[in-house]
């Protein structure tokens, strides 16, 4: 298109200018307040506090249930919440996994339902789970339980994170 | 591409002649600074506007971190400007904005007296201005509260003790403000209220009367 046939009347000139002081002062007032909403989501997960939670001399092949404390900070309110953590090892390897179904969040719990012997057992909708965490095809839950985030040291499980699997 | 969304719309509504109702109008050679420069004055009752929906604005992003409570809203506060990003923006465009609403809208009532526009036919415009005024004289004041430092906390006391060396009804007012005898958790509450329903639910209509009345009315004529 040539210079000539691009016309743009004195009004529309007039307008493009406003249309476009507006919207710079427009998003210079809206820009910080959008950011300042979008923060929570926009902030990555926080690094994770290793917690000590059991002896290794007390685990066994059978998993044991373990609660502990962790301190949580949510915002401007500090509070201490409990976990819990079923931990048990198998040869060498120490295994904690997260009680919390990851069908829709209700606790299971190790060998609860007489008919399922063996497995963790989540009320709420008959998921199941085997001794690994992996879920049993069939029910509910689509993936593992989670398992914590562990480091051993002198002889006591420190937990921190849970990971997906 | 949006030419086409609004045809649409326009076509089953018709709402060119509502916004151009609203938004297309003449303004007079004596209030366009283009003209005389001098007209920049008849500019302060718009920036009182513009600064105000700056501060419903951040206002209403500033609540969704602040909670109104003896014990957290300091916390909240100090949370929402030093932890959350752009919160010293935000907090700084409410706080600075609003001692500059109170500025502006002194500099537009300055006009207003000067050119003489409160008188007939648009003295009820004057009335409605002066509501107008004291409904931000009662965000500030109810606003100064809400960090709940120690500031905030004696400025209170102070003008709680104004409303009670009121005669008659002073002790009455300090108490209907105060949510009893003792200047805290209910206060505060009650503040907040006051300062982001009652208040700017007042402000909105009182301003709605001012705006329909300026243009029912025009602007006043030269000196």
């Amino acid at each position: 298109m040539s210079e000539k046939e691009h016309k743009v009347s004195r009004r529309q000139f007039l307008s493009y200018c406003l249309m476009g002081v507006g919207g710079f002062m427009a998003a210079a007032a809206v820009t910080p307040m959008a950011r300042f909403a979008l923060d929570p989501a926009l902030e990555a997960g926080g690094e994770s506090d290793y917690v000590s939670v059991a002896s290794v001399d007390d685990l066994t092949e059978e998993p044991k249930r373990f609660d502990f404390k962790v301190t949580v900070e949510d915002a401007w309110y500090e509070s201490e919440q409990s976990r819990t953590a079923w931990i048990y090892r198998e040869g060498n390897e120490i295994i904690a996994l997260s009680p919390v179904c990851t069908h829709l969040g209700c606790t299971v719990n190790w060998d609860a339902n007489e008919d399922h012997p063996n497995q963790f057992y989540c009320p709420c909708h008959h998921g199941r789970f085997e001794k690994s965490g992996k879920n049993i095809a069939n029910t509910p839950p689509t993936r593992p339980l989670d398992v914590y985030d562990m480091e051993v040291r002198d002889g006591t499980v420190y937990l921190g994170r849970t990971i997906q699997r | 591409m949006l030419q086409k969304i609004y045809d649409w719309i326009d076509e089953r509504l018709d709402i060119t002649p509502m916004w151009r109702d609203i938004a297309d109008h003449e303004v007079p050679e004596h209030v366009n600074p283009a003209h005389h420069f001098s007209a920049f004055v008849y500019c302060f009752g718009g920036l009182t506007f513009f600064v105000t929906v700056i501060q419903i604005l951040s206002g209403m992003f500033l609540t969704m971190y602040y909670v109104p409570d003896i014990i957290h809203a300091y916390e909240s506060v100090y949370f929402l400007q030093n932890e959350v990003t752009h919160g010293v923006i935000v907090r700084g465009m409410h706080h600075w904005g609003a001692s500059l609403v109170i500025v502006m809208m002194f500099l537009h009532t300055l006009r207003v007296f000067f050119t003489g526009s409160y008188k007939k036919p648009r003295e009820l415009n004057w009335v409605v201005g002066v509501l107008i005024f004291f409904v931000m004289l009662g965000l500030g004041f109810t606003g100064y509260l809400l960090p709940w430092d120690m500031k905030a906390y004696f400025a209170t006391v102070v003008g709680l003790e104004i409303a009670e060396s009121a005669p008659v009804i002073g002790g009455f007012a300090k108490a209907l403000l105060a949510g009893g005898e003792i200047i805290g958790a209910q206060t505060l509450t009650r503040f907040f209220a006051i300062h982001v329903f009652f208040l700017p639910g007042a402000l909105l209509g009182l301003l709605g009367a001012h705006f329909y009345m300026i243009r029912k009315q025009g602007i006043s004529g030269p000196l």
